[in-house]
This record gives structure tokens, C-alpha cells and sequence, in this order.
């Protein structure tokens, strides 16, 4: 039992997981902010207004000693949310240990290290696809000879699920992740440490509404894991063919209208991953109920950790074996979800496997996520409190003066930079610089393992920035595919076709087709929103540019104007808006832009007065669920800020 | 005009002004095409045109995006007209091309353009044309990049000085199409990922043997990888100068805008309209006749005043 956390510096998150252990948490789950994820400093360009946002910045040993500062991590099972640098974090996360005076066989824990689903989904990669593998693969070698009680890779269909995959492409595209790094392990340690390789692989899975089938989807993974690592892997033994998954419930479902009705269905996933014994989870996490407004503070975070103690401890659910077993309806649920599983797998194998489908994969959950969106803006999908039952009354959680959410203070970013300032004019400069020529040396070695010199590098006092730096030198820089191009174009109804009029007659008056530039500023990688604006604004007849994830306002300004667009539509997810928004704005004037920019996100009220104020035409939050009416209303800004008269047909 | 004068914070509204369809757009348009035109400037636009093209996952934004690094290093600035397929049936289209392209956003030495495609049969949309004529006068090096195999490289060779067609190991059409003459043979060949080693070795021997058989083994083929370390590159570039050195601008420029005049005129008319001309072959000797240095719009003028003669 744990809740996910982390924000701000070492000291505060340090402060944090003290009171959350002494209120019966069992472990840590350390939650990184982008920069750490994506392997830049706190003062790098790409990190300005993320620094300590979405978790704790951690930029060298220093800062990993004060985050586990009086924490016996013997003691611990430590989880890191962590991928493109989990070779990095882990290495701090032993260096630390190791200075403490602690074994590394004493060591339990885990690191997410899953590569793939951050070019699927979550977008926080640092290096290109076949590299990233490599680093995965060589953690595993390393943890499954030196850190035996350490799981070195949490394989996460949790991200898919949140991108809009279904329960099928969710099976599917995990287990095949799985097949992609068993076979690289397979070249990189012995034939007898292989199946011990197999059992310390786990999934990280999610947990969403349909309980029912969700369950059975836990199942038919079961079914199909063991039946794979007999089969393709010739495993054995009994102990290591056992599914292993921790749970997150899903976020996608939770809503921003009524959030407190969000309790009930994070209870209700929850139900989906214990019900079961044959197919319970080890480790339950559960999100906040107010997600989809801002950053959870720590009494919401404990409010989802009571539930999980009120399950365990009050209710019958642990007496009894498992409960689904002889059901008809819950075995054959069970049997399609893995037959279709096996057919979309060989369609992943057909495609030579997970790394190189990365783009089907990526198309194929954009459409299922398309279609999704579509149901619930037709209301064929209910949602209650969002497209049914909207009449509420004021929600008294939402009342207090932080408006029920957790603010960073804003601080934390100068005093990050300068301490990472500090840090480095405080070592020996010339011990990073060889440890960082053994790193570099060793990375164009494709034979030799990366985790001796990440951890050298580690000792002599590198930084994030610096690690990654000496690695993308080597294997160069990454920028994932986006998986829009190839979405199938939207079948018509009505509302498309009186969309595709507006954009018409506006194009006529412009004298060119519209054209939109939808960007994402800073670190965050959360691309559903944006790619599902992209989508439609292409398939309502404008021209779309689209440059993915991660880039800074200047590319942005530079695009837009470049490009000739006559709006741009930002998405922000990870609370860096209040930064980002305003110098995309500055760029774009400077750079002589003269166009209307909107933005969507996860930006709390009282800061979206500030962003209108700052010149952003037009804000759109989770509660705005109707994509056809978001473009209507961006064409019709077009319209007026370019002085295009549209009479209405 | 900030143009001429190889001002390059003046393109993006040129280009704006390209691709206004309406009657006072194309006015403005017309206008700033006949400024620019070799009859104004008294000479060819000095950039060197490069077409690129192929097959879809081909490799040919990561290849651009390794060529246009090199080219800035070689301080030559660079304008990428990006044409995507555009979707049928709204009209709309997505743009993610020059997602690959890694640049400075803070050089000026570098511009990048998507365009759509539009609904255009055969050959490149006029806009695409139009701007990569407009382009060509502020820049050193102008590359139009389109997608396909079979049609696209005629069509780029119609706006381009040199074309190159790119080709990923064990992708056969390239191959097949050349072998079957339906496809012209282009000004360079570039094999990409030649890091798979092998396989790209068997396509790069495969198509020069295809080559000479066509009787066209002076075509240089280049095996590039766009894997860091980046390879191929610099000896790409190089085969992309040599083509452009031997190339009689002074022949091919004007020859060039004389097919884009007719085909632009038959789009118009269509084969009823070429037959009032006398047929094709008048067409091109009336064009022939012409000055070298007329734009592509005073070309198509001249064919319209003749069929309205006729």
C-alpha cells in the first residue's frame, strides 16, 4: 500500500514520505519531475516551469541522499516511476544505499524502466528506440546477478489504457513489450539466469470502470504470460510463470465536472484487481480524486490510501480463495480478451515486433481513443456528472482558498538551478569528466554494460543532465513518431459535415485552407489531447501542423510563423502552464506572429483568468469534452481575429 | 522587395500570399511571381533545387534532417518545401513532417514549409511550385520533398534542377519500378538505414545493376544512415553539387517552366483545350518559340490567348 509522491525538492518530498510511512504506508513510491524523467538539468532550457512539478527534481547523489534522508531502505520496497534515466536513478538509488553502509542484496524495489509506452503514450524518452532497449536490457542483467530482490523493469499497460487503448490492445501491446525485452536480455546473460529473468518481470496494469471485464482481462494476461514463457521461452518452473502486476486505477475516467464522484469509481477499479485471488494484484495504487483539476495535496493522497485499508482490513475480501473460479461468464470474457490479444500480437510480430510497430501501435490507439471521445460526445458512452446529470450542486471539496489542489511554490525552480550551480563548481571536475568518457566509451561498445560506468559516474558526482548528455552524444537525440498522420480520416456525421462547412466558408474568406499549429511546450508527454485537436481539425478540413511532444516557445513562434498559421493551440497537462504559456506568447510576439493562441489542459481555475489576462484567446480544461464544439469555436476565432465576415448558412 | 534581397524574415508571408486562392490574392501573388521572375531578375534564381523523393518510410525526413545539419555547417542556407498527402475527404490534412527535422529555431539560416498536397492530379499543386520558385531566389538550396514512387519524380523534376529518390534496403519497388521503365531515372539514387549492413548493401548493388542494364550507371547511388554516427551524408550532398554543376541551368530552368505551363494549362482545360491548340506537339513548339526567360503564368497566358484565337 502506497501512494504515489513526490514534488519539489529532495527535502520536502524527504519530509513527505515520513508522515505518509508513520500514517502505515508500506513502502515509497518516488514520483520524478520531467526534467529527472527526461534527463535534463534544472537548468536546462527544456526545463524551465517543470522543475519540481509533477515530482522531485533529483539531479545528482546529493540530492538522492536527502530525498532518503533517515529512511532504512533495507527496509523499504521502493517503487521509482522512472524509464528513459531508470539506469541513472537506480544507480543514485545504490550509490546512496551502498554510502549508508547497506548491501545491495539487501535492496528491494522497483524501477518502471518501460521505453515503450513512453513512445506510445507518456513521452518522457531521451534516446532512440533501439539504444533505449539496450539500457533496459542491460539494468536487467545487472539487477538480476548484483540486486537479486530488485524488479528491474515493471512492464505498464497502465499508460496505454490512459492513451485510449482497448482492453485487447492493451494485453496485447504489453505482453508483446515483454517479448521485445526478454528476447534482447536473452543475448546478455547466461542460459541458467534466464528464467530468473522471467520471474522478476512485472506489469504494471490498469484498472478501469468495467470492472468485470477488467477483471477478466487480468486473467486472460495470466493465461496468456505463462503460456509465453513456456512456449517462446521455455520456463518451467512453476514460481517464475506467475503473472506479477501492481495496479494504478485509471485517471482517464476521472472527471473534472463533480470530481467527488471520482472516489466511487477509483473504489470500483480497485474492486477489478482484488476480487479475484487467482489473478489479484500485488501492489495497489490509487489515484486522487481530484486529478483532473491540478496536483493532489497530501490529504487527498491519504483519503485514497484509507480506501485501500478500508478494503484490506474491514471488508471480507482477503478470506476467501478465488471467488470467479467455475464462472462461465467470467472464463469466457476471459478466453475472447486473450484470443484477440494473440491475434493483435502476431499483428505486432508481422510488424518485426514491439520496437519496430511503435508506429502502428501508436496509430492504432489513436483511432481507439478517437473513438472513444466520439462516444461520449454523442453520449453513447455515459459519464455521470459530464454528459448526464450535469445539474450538481457547488462542490464543498472545491471550496477551500487553494481551491482543492497543491500548488508548488514557485521558488523551487531558481533555487533548483542554483543548487545544481553549486553542486557542480563543488567537485572534482576532472573525475566527471573521466567517469563521463567511460560512459561514452562503453556506450559505443554495444557489448559492454552501461551500469558499471553509470554507477562510477554516479559516485564521482555527475548530474542527470550530464549522464544523459555523455549517452545522446552517442546515440543520438529522439522525437517519437506521432501516430497522427496515419489515423484513419473520422467517418462523417452531422456534426462533422456542418464543421467542414464553417471551415470551408472561412478558408474562402481567408483566401487559404485554415491552418492550426497544435504544439506542446515544455517537458510534458501526455499527448492524447493534443493528438485527438490534431485529428480532428484535420478530418473538419483544416491544414495541421503537428510537431509532437516537447518543444521550447522559441520552435514554437518559429513554426507558427513560419508555417503561416492563423491559430495556435497549446496543451499543457503537467501545471508548467503558468511559465510556459506566457513565453510561447513572448516568442510569438517577438517573432511578429500576429495569431489567436488557445490552450487546453489541466489548468485550474483561478489560473485561467491570468492566462486570458497574459492574451490567450481561449482556455479549455478536461470539462470541455466536446471536441467538435472546442474546433467550432476555434474557427470561429480564426474567423473574427482575421476579419473574415461568415454569414451563417 | 526584401526578397531579392535575400531577406529571409520576408518568405513566410510570401508564402502566405502564395497560396491565397482568391481573385485579389492571386493578383498579389501574380505580381510578386512576375517581380521574382528570371525576365525581372535577368538571370535564373541562384538556388539549387533539390527534389526528394519516395516511397512512404523511406527514410526521408531523418535523411533531410542529417543533409540540411551539413548544409548549414557548409553555411549554405536552406528552404524545405514538405508536401504531405492530404486527406480526401475534408480537405484537411496533417502536417507532422517537419517534426523530424531537427533545426535551431533561433537560425535564420533555415525555413521549413508543409504544404498539402491538395486534390491536384499529376504533379505538384501550383502553390507548391510557385514557392519553391519564390524560395529559390532568397536561399542557397531549395528542396522540395514529396512522397510516392512511379509519378512523384516526375513531377519534382518538373520544379527541380536535381532529383533524388530515396530507397530503404528490401523495399523492391523502387527497383521494379525502374526495371519496368515506369518510373524516369532519377539524377541520384539514395539507398537509406544503411546500417542494416547487409541488406543494404544487396539494394545498392541491386540498383546499380539495374542501372546499367538501363544504360545509366553514371546515376550515383549513396548508401546513407541517419544512425548516429550519421554516414553517407557528405558524399550525398557532394553527388547533389556534382549533378547541379553539370546541369545547363540556362537549358533546363526554362524547359522545366514550359511543361509546367502546359501541364497547368491542360488541368485547366483539359485534352479538349490541348486539342484546340492543335494538339501537344504544337503546344510545345509554340512554347519553344517563346522567350526563355517567360514565368510559368505569362507562358500559361500566352497558350490561353492562343486557344482563345483558335
Amino acid at each position: 500500500m502506497r501512494t504515489y509522491a513526490g514534488h519539489s525538492t529532495a527535502r520536502e518530498s524527504n519530509e513527505l514520505y515520513r508522515r505518509n510511512l508513520a500514517k502505515g504506508q508500506t513502502g515509497l513510491s518516488i514520483a520524478f519531475d520531467l526534467p529527472t524523467q527526461t534527463g535534463y538539468d534544472p537548468d536546462h532550457e527544456l526545463s524551465r516551469g517543470e522543475v519540481g512539478k509533477v515530482g522531485v527534481s533529483i539531479a545528482h547523489k546529493g540530492d538522492m541522499h536527502a530525498l532518503l534522508d533517515g529512511i532504512p531502505l533495507d527496509e523499504m520496497n521502493t517503487s521509482m516511476t522512472i524509464n528513459a534515466t531508470a539506469a541513472w536513478l537506480l544507480a543514485l538509488y545504490l550509490t546512496v544505499a551502498e554510502e549508508n553502509g547497506l548491501e545491495r542484496s539487501s535492496l528491494q524495489g522497483t524501477t518502471q524502466n518501460d521505453i515503450i509506452k513512453e513512445f506510445l503514450s507518456r513521452g518522457t524518452y531521451a534516446f532512440p528506440p533501439e539504444p533505449s532497449m539496450r539500457l533496459i536490457a542491460d539494468t536487467i542483467a545487472f539487477t538480476v546477478e548484483e540486486v537479486p530482490q530488485w524488479n528491474p523493469i515493471n512492464i505498464c499497460s497502465y499508460h496505454l489504457q490512459e492513451a485510449g487503448a482497448t482492453p485487447v490492445q492493451e494485453i496485447a501491446y504489453s505482453i508483446s513489450t515483454a517479448i521485445a525485452v526478454l528476447d534482447r536480455v536473452r543475448e546478455r546473460v547466461s542460459r541458467e539466469s534466464f528464467p530468473r529473468v522471467f520471474g522478476r518481470i512485472s506489469f504494471f496494469v490498469n484498472a478501469g470502470i468495467r470492472f468485470i471485464e477488467e477483471h477478466a482481462k487480468l486473467r486472460a494476461m495470466a493465461e496468456l504470460w505463462e503460456e509465453l514463457g513456456r512456449e517462446r521461452y521455455g520456463v518451467d518452473d512453476d514460481r517464475y510463470l506467475r503473472f506479477r502486476y501492481g495496479v494504478q486505477v485509471n485517471s482517464l475516467g476521472l472527471t473534472e465536472a463533480q470530481p467527488e464522484n471520482n472516489i466511487i469509481r477509483i473504489v470500483l477499479e480497485a474492486l477489478a484487481v482484488t476480487l479475484g485471488r487467482s489473478a489479484r494484484a500485488r501492489a495497489l495504487q490509487l489515484p486522487a480524486w481530484n486529478e483532473a483539476l491540478g496536483l493532489p495535496r497530501p490529504w487527498d493522497q491519504q483519503w485514497s490510501l484509507r480506501i485501500q485499508q478500508i478494503l484490506a482490513y474491514e471488508t471480507d475480501l482477503l478470506e476467501y480463495p478465488d471467488i470467479f473460479e467455475g464462472s462461465k461468464v467470467m472464463d469466457a470474457l476471459a478466453a475472447e480478451l486473450a484470443s484477440g490479444a494473440r491475434e493483435e500480437m502476431a499483428a505486432v510480430a508481422e510488424r518485426g515486433g514491439a520496437v519496430d510497430a511503435v508506429p502502428y501501435m501508436k496509430t492504432k490507439m489513436v483511432e481507439s481513443h478517437r473513438e472513444r471521445v466520439r462516444r461520449i460526445e454523442s453520449g453513447e458512452l455515459k459519464v455521470v456528472g459530464q454528459n448526464v446529470f450535469t445539474e450538481a450542486e457547488p462542490s464543498p471539496l472545491q471550496e477551500g482558498e487553494d481551491g482543492g489542489i497543491m500548488r508548488v511554490n514557485e521558488a523551487v525552480e531558481r533555487s533548483a538551478v542554483e543548487a545544481v550551480a553549486r553542486w557542480r563548481s563543488a567537485r572534482d571536475g576532472q573525475a566527471v569528466t573521466d567517469a563521463l568518457t567511460d560512459l561514452e566509451r562503453a556506450a559505443a561498445d554495444p557489448d559492454a554494460n552501461l551500469m558499471p560506468p553509470t554507477l562510477a559516474a554516479a559516485k564521482a558526482r555527475a548530474t542527470t543532465g550530464e549522464w544523459a548528455e555523455a549517452l545522446r552524444a552517442i546515440f543520438g537525440d529522439y522525437r517519437g513518431p506521432t501516430g497522427v498522420g496515419d489515423a484513419a480520416a473520422a467517418p462523417s456525421d452531422d456534426s462533422l459535415g456542418a464543421l467542414r462547412e464553417r471551415v470551408e466558408r472561412v478558408s474562402d474568406g481567408l483566401g487559404r485552407r485554415v491552418k492550426i499549429l497544435v504544439g506542446k511546450p515544455g517537458l510534458d508527454g501526455h499527448s492524447n489531447g493534443a493528438e485527438q485537436i490534431a485529428v480532428r481539425a484535420r478530418d473538419a478540413g483544416m491544414d495541421v501542423v503537428y510537431e509532437g511532444i516537447r518543444l521550447t516557445p522559441a520552435r514554437i513562434a518559429r513554426t507558427a510563423v513560419d508555417e503561416g498559421v492563423h491559430v495556435v493551440g497549446l496543451s499543457i497537462l503537467s501545471g508548467s502552464h503558468a511559465e510556459l504559456i506566457p513565453a510561447v506568447l513572448n516568442e510569438l510576439e517577438q517573432a511578429g506572429a500576429d495569431v489567436p493562441v488557445v490552450v487546453g489542459g489541466i489548468i485550474p481555475a483561478a489560473d485561467q483568468d491570468a492566462l486570458l489576462q497574459a492574451g490567450v484567446s481561449r482556455v479549455y480544461t478536461p470539462q470541455d469534452f466536446e471536441v467538435s464544439r472546442i474546433m467550432g469555436d476555434i474557427v470561429d476565432l480564426v474567423a473574427e481575429h482575421h476579419g473574415v465576415a461568415v454569414a451563417s448558412a | 522587395m526584401r526578397l531579392r534581397e535575400r531577406d529571409r524574415s520576408a518568405a513566410p508571408a510570401a508564402l502566405n500570399a502564395i497560396e491565397d486562392r482568391s481573385p485579389r490574392g492571386r493578383e498579389v501573388a501574380e505580381a510578386l511571381l512576375a517581380e521574382l521572375s528570371p525576365a525581372a531578375l535577368g538571370r535564373e534564381a541562384p538556388a539549387h533545387l533539390v527534389g526528394i523523393t519516395g516511397p512512404p518510410g523511406a527514410g526521408k525526413s531523418t535523411l533531410l534532417s542529417a543533409i540540411v545539419a551539413l548544409w548549414r555547417e557548409r553555411r549554405r542556407t536552406v528552404a524545405v518545401l514538405a508536401v504531405d498527402p492530404s486527406s480526401k475527404r475534408s480537405g484537411g490534412s496533417l502536417l507532422a513532417d517537419r517534426a523530424v527535422i531537427e533545426h535551431d529555431p533561433r537560425d535564420d539560416g533555415i525555413l521549413i514549409r508543409s504544404t498539402a498536397a491538395g486534390a491536384r492530379l499529376g504533379g505538384l499543386a501550383a502553390p507548391t511550385r510557385e514557392a519553391a520558385d519564390l524560395l529559390a531566389v532568397a536561399f542557397d538550396v531549395v528542396v522540395v520533398e514529396t512522397v510516392g514512387v512511379g509519378q512523384s519524380e516526375t513531377d519534382v523534376e518538373e520544379v527541380c534542377d536535381t532529383v533524388a529518390v530515396v530507397v530503404q534496403p528490401a523495399s523492391g519497388d523502387v527497383l521494379q519500378f525502374l526495371k519496368a521503365g515506369i518510373m524516369e531515372v532519377p539524377d541520384v539514387l539514395v539507398v537509406t538505414k544503411a546500417d542494416l549492413g547487409d541488406a543494404a548493401r544487396h539494394a545498392e548493388r541491386d540498383l546499380r545493376a539495374a542501372l546499367g542494364a538501363l544504360g545509366s550507371a553514371h546515376v550515383p547511388v549513396v548508401a546513407v544512415s541517419s544512425v548516429p554516427p550519421p554516414t553517407g551524408i557528405e558524399e550525398l550532398a557532394d553527388a547533389l553539387d556534382e549533378h547541379r554543376e553539370r546541369t545547363d541551368l540556362v537549358e533546363r530552368r526554362p524547359r522545366s517552366r514550359r511543361l509546367s505551363a502546359l501541364r497547368e494549362f491542360v488541368a485547366e482545360h483539359g485534352e479538349g483545350g490541348l486539342r484546340g491548340l492543335g494538339g501537344r506537339r504544337e503546344a510545345e513548339a509554340f512554347l519553344g518559340g517563346r522567350d526563355p526567360d517567360e514565368s510559368v503564368s505569362a507562358l500559361r497566358e500566352a497558350l490561353e490567348g492562343l486557344e482563345a484565337k483558335a
